[in-house]
């Protein structure tokens, strides 16, 4: 099977007209001890009929194929209007590139730069960016953007952060340059937050809601930051932010963030979509594509990429960043979610998050040997601390088709018997039922 | 009448909207009793329309986009071939697309395989022992491939190299990931037949020298007839040596990179592996590596345990996690699918008729323009518009003429080595009827350039827009949509039933 | 291309111009023709020391982007703020207008050694030979 269309008399018109006799003369400047003489043994080729079998049976083997999802931690069940999937799969959207020919771009561009709008409105920043991969490496950009405007290398992570984010920092970042406040009842206490500020600190980051899901406060860690000269970089939810103010309203300096939840299946984790916003004092710094408002020769409205001599093709090792490309599509996405979603839809989502969340925790802390770990306020997620490990409650879960929540117990061994677990507007009062009786049956016997 | 394009923004108003939600199920009780403490927003100026607005409202833009299921799309080292459709439907099966990346292994042995499976394959593809698919990106590939070359490194007390030497024709997200790794860069000239030459390289070889960074076949779709060597030198001076794989359909089924002395590539799956660009991502970039970089690689790795695959971060020596999870899974599946539809003898036609295809062109082209590289080329091929420079036309002007005959544009002035640069490539899925109408749209222009060179100046006439001032968007930096009128007062909204 | 002789110019396609033991520096009517538009100019603080033939700014154009190099070093007196908000006057009045910095030099003599209009148009051209 190939998706090439070509008969053997093409094939000879096309050597003749190049002027070989055989195609391996065309490979002539290759040694000839590397070249194969028979193509790598790989499984395949399977037909159409073939494939769907076989992938039909892995995806089922998956338990979210039919399973009800009480998982976040950074990835989110969320509701995609059926409208997001006709559009953004479109073939225009979908198998077009980069804007580098912007007038046979305008549809690509032009919804770019409505993302960017909608990402800077919810952020409450001047400017965002047409995207990044994931919130994680947006944290790391983020980082060394702080590091590139301070002149400074120390990075202070504050509070219960995404134990995934700080690995990836540490991946990109010396390991030693960074330094973690720990969380005080899942908090970030200013008190603690302050000692571990300097004149060596590029920046201070936070997550709002953190991973725990609790809500921080925001104005507070900025005042703190730039008490130090740091800039102040929130990673944000993007529902949250239908409810919450926004960090550039208390003088965040930079907010990024992972944008999956906006119209974006979990995906096994990716594609995700990470969103970058700043004040507009830090944009020629800033990493990534971003399109700027133009006009044509005839003074009618259009978009273009712009300021792309801060990116890698041009600047090359004095680049901003060396990302390539942005996450065209999941952007996309986001952009027609939050449009069908709109401003009273978008909220109405964050508040059935927050109702529903607050009835599943306080629902389950009244379940004998169950309670509640933080008694912060939570946006969607929250911490349970279970009467058996956390791992017993999800093998209970997979029996009776619910994946109950996230055992924390995979990242620290002393949080062995917490579960995470995230409530979106997707899970009906039944559905919060169903957890509820397999939370019981995890912990009958005990105690 | 021309009316303007409006924005989401600018369309619609209160009471437009879109789907709506289920009734809230759960007592609905004040957020402010949920959320005691918490600071709230008073506005949100999201756009307000109904779903019919939105669909009316991106269609609308669609049609505005040049893309491969329309036409041809020759962008030199983007690879714009066919994106099979059955990948998309593979990838959007629920099971894969509401897989968690946070559950327990044995309730994602599915996502697992289908990893596990594209690692083992693509290992085989390029003649390397382990895979890891975690890079989102290209360009995060090549940052995870120099992390690794640093992180061998240092376990053997040489941390003081930290010189990666580049070809003057490399890709600018080389040097970009050398400097974002503590690296430096130095850039070696290339020879005169747009190849590695052997000589300077030995001079720029030292004790210094952390990797050599290669491109194969490079930017001028040039093979490196003497790789071999090349790569002996660098490993004779400690350094290791890196292929930059945006290349890789050139060579897929005919060549394995690990055969050719490389230690670490990238794999852009986006492009040899056929997933959809998306209008600039999501992309994924895995590695691959020799046995000795297999330690390092990033955490979390899979592994056999009692039958199940697991993922395991313990690796001592990895150089950490480079994505949030798992990488771009979404286009991991498309991938795989592509790599079981095609089957090895499949995969072989694809480098057979991207090369195929590139020559044809080339020679079809080249009493046209000029050819700064004569010899049969790989995947891709540069031209240069130099020679219109006399009828006061530049390569520019030619990229823009072309829209008008309903195909893509080039890549442009890249490589910097060549003047006035036309970077052309095909795939393998164009037919000959194609190529030969791409052909005769170039000869056109060409004529056009001498005998009406104001017709190229002037295009792209037939797009939606004319030519865009990218001076103006640079100086007058609208990055948003900014309300013309002020901004509605918070208490006007208090009303509606969020809170 | 115009090439006045009330300049002196280097290799780098930067003027300079000697007034009153202070040297305006700027970019040549050459070198913004090979930018194209000019979309920012990034410049130093006034009182800043710059060294001879190190950078002490970065030109942008809409896809290309140049550092600028002092033709003499010294301590900058005055910056070209206009330029902020209209850098294209680098574009359209280049000897004039478009001026970026200027600075007090240390060793004044230095200027002399600057190129002459004719040897700098020498080298344009020969560089397009």
């Amino acid at each position: 099977m190939s998706y090439v269309g070509r008969t053997v008399e093409e094939e000879r018109r096309m050597l003749e007209a190049i002027g070989v006799d055989r195609f391996e003369d065309l490979l002539a400047a290759i040694p000839r001890e590397v070249l194969l003489e028979q193509p790598p043994p790989i499984e395949g080729p399977l037909s159409e009929i073939e494939i769907r079998r076989r992938f039909g049976r892995l995806a089922r083997s998956n338990d979210a194929d039919h399973s009800v999802s009480f998982l976040g931690g950074g990835v989110y069940d969320h509701y995609i209007p059926a409208a997001v999937n006709a559009l953004a799969m479109r073939s225009e959207f979908a198998t077009a590139y980069t804007p580098y020919q912007a007038e046979v771009a305008q549809g690509t561009l032009t919804a770019i730069f409505e993302f960017q709008s909608m990402v800077a409105e919810l952020t409450g920043m001047e400017v965002a960016n047409a995207s990044l991969y994931d919130g994680a490496t947006a944290a790391v950009e983020a980082a060394l953007l702080s590091r590139a405007h301070t002149g400074r290398r120390r990075v202070v992570v504050a509070g219960a952060f995404h134990p995934h984010t700080i690995e990836v920092l540490r991946t990109y970042l010396d390991p030693g340059d960074l330094t973690v406040v720990a969380d005080r009842g899942g908090q970030c206490a200013p008190e603690d937050l302050k000692p571990a500020l300097g004149p060596e600190v590029a920046c201070v980051l936070y997550q709002h809601p953190n991973f725990f899901g609790l809500i921080e406060t925001p104005h507070a860690m900025h005042t703190l930051a730039h008490e130090a000269g740091a800039l102040a970089v929130a990673c944000c939810d993007p529902i949250a932010l239908a409810l919450l103010e926004p960090p550039g309203t208390s003088g965040a300096d930079i907010v990024v963030g992972e944008g999956q939840s906006l119209g974006n299946p979990p995906s096994f984790g990716g594609p995700m979509l990470g969103f970058f916003a700043c004040r507009q004092a830090l944009v020629r710094r800033m990493p990534g594509r971003l399109a700027a408002q133009t006009v044509d020769r005839q003074g009618r409205r259009g978009f273009v990429l712009t300021l792309q001599t801060r990116e890698q093709h041009i600047r090359r090792e004095k680049a901003t960043s060396n990302i390539c490309t942005n996450q065209g599509l999941i952007a996309l996405r986001a952009t027609i979610y939050l449009a069908l979603m709109g401003r009273e839809g978008l909220r109405e989502v964050a508040a059935l998050c927050v109702r529903k969340s607050h009835h599943a925790a306080e629902r389950a802390a009244a379940l004998a040997g169950y309670r509640l770990v933080h008694g912060g306020p939570f946006f969607r997620e929250f911490v349970l601390e279970c009467p058996v490990d956390a791992a017993r409650v999800c093998g209970q879960g997979r029996r009776d088709g619910v994946l109950p929540g996230v055992d924390l117990g995979r990242f620290r061994p002393e949080w062995r018997r917490w579960l995470l677990v995230a409530v979106t507007e997707q899970r009906s009062v039944e559905e919060i039922d169903a957890w509820l009786r397999v939370l019981e049956r995890a912990g009958e016997g005990v105690r | 009448m021309n009316l303007e394009r409006r924005l989401l923004n600018e369309q619609g108003g209160p009471g437009h909207r879109g789907p709506g939600l289920p009734a809230c199920d759960v007592p609905p009780r004040p957020l402010a009793e949920l959320l005691p403490g918490a600071r709230l927003r008073d506005e949100l100026r999201l756009p307000q329309v109904s779903e019919p607005e939105v669909v009316r409202h991106f269609i609308e833009l669609s049609a505005l986009n040049h893309h491969v299921d329309k036409g041809l799309y020759p962008l030199g080292s983007c690879t714009m071939k066919h994106n099979p459709k059955i990948n998309d439907e593979v990838a959007s099966l629920p099971g894969f697309a509401l897989a968690h990346p946070l559950a327990d292994d044995e309730s994602i042995q599915g996502a697992i395989r289908v990893m596990h499976d594209l690692q083992r394959a693509l290992a085989e593809i390029t003649g390397f022992a382990a895979v890891t698919t975690q890079p989102a990106a290209g360009a995060q590939g090549e940052l995870t491939g120099l992390l690794l070359i640093r992180a061998w490194h240092r376990s053997r007390g040489e941390a003081s190299r930290r010189t990666v030497i580049v070809p003057d024709s490399a890709h600018g997200t080389n040097p970009a990931s050398v400097r974002l790794v503590g690296y430096e860069t130095m850039t070696i000239a290339s020879g005169s037949h747009g190849t590695v030459d052997p000589e300077a390289l030995r001079g720029a070889l030292s004790a210094e020298t952390a990797a050599l960074m290669l491109t194969v076949p490079n930017t001028l779709g040039l093979f490196e007839p003497r790789i071999l060597e090349v790569a002996r030198l660098a490993h004779e001076a400690g350094a290791q040596v890196y292929l930059d794989g945006a290349n890789l359909n050139a060579l897929v089924g005919h060549v394995r990179p690990g055969d050719l002395g490389f230690d670490v590539m990238h794999i852009n799956l986006h492009k040899t592996f056929s997933t959809p660009h998306g209008g600039g991502g999501p992309g994924a970039g895995p590695v691959a590596v020799a046995r000795h970089l297999e330690p390092f690689l990033p955490v979390p790795v899979i592994v056999e345990r009692d039958g199940l695959l697991r993922l395991s971060s313990d690796r001592p020596g990895s150089i950490g996690r480079v994505h949030g999870f798992h990488g771009n899974f979404g286009i991991l599946v498309r991938a795989l699918t592509y790599i079981l539809t095609l089957g090895p003898q499949g995969l072989r036609g694809v480098s057979r008729n991207a090369i195929l295809n590139a020559n044809y062109l080339m020679r079809r082209l080249a009493g046209t323009y000029e050819l700064p590289h004569p010899e049969h080329c790989m995947h891709e091929f540069v031209l240069s518009g130099r020679g219109l420079k006399r009828y006061g036309v530049k390569t520019l002007d030619v990229a823009k003429r072309l829209l008008d005959f309903g195909v893509h544009a080039p890549t442009v002035y890249f490589p910097l080595i060549v003047e006035e640069a036309l970077m052309i490539e095909p795939t393998e899925t164009e037919t000959l009827d194609r190529l030969d109408h791409f052909a005769a749209a170039m000869k056109r222009i060409a004529a056009e350039a001498r005998e009406s060179p104001q017709l190229l100046l002037d295009a792209p006439h037939g797009t939606p827009l004319q030519r865009l001032d990218e001076g103006r968007a640079a100086r007058e930096l609208v990055l948003r949509w900014q309300d013309p009128a002020p901004a509605p007062s918070p208490s006007a909204e208090t009303s509606s039933t969020w809170r | 291309m115009v090439y006045p002789d009330d300049v002196r110019y280097t290799a780098e396609h930067e003027w300079a111009r000697l007034e009153g033991g202070v040297v305006t520096v700027g970019i040549t009517s050459y070198a913004t023709d090979q930018l194209g538009d000019v979309v920012f100019v990034e410049l130093p603080e006034v009182g800043r020391k710059v060294e001879a033939a190190k950078t002490f700014g970065v030109v942008e154009a809409v896809k290309t982007v140049s550092d600028l190099f002092a033709p003499l070093g010294g301590e900058v007196v005055e910056v070209n703020t206009a330029l902020a908000d209209n850098p294209a006057l680098v574009n359209q009045e280049p000897f004039g207008e478009g001026w970026m910095i200027r600075l007090r030099p240390t060793v004044p003599a230095d200027y002399q050694k600057l190129l002459s209009s004719v040897d700098y148009e020498r080298l344009v051209e020969a560089q397009h030979a």
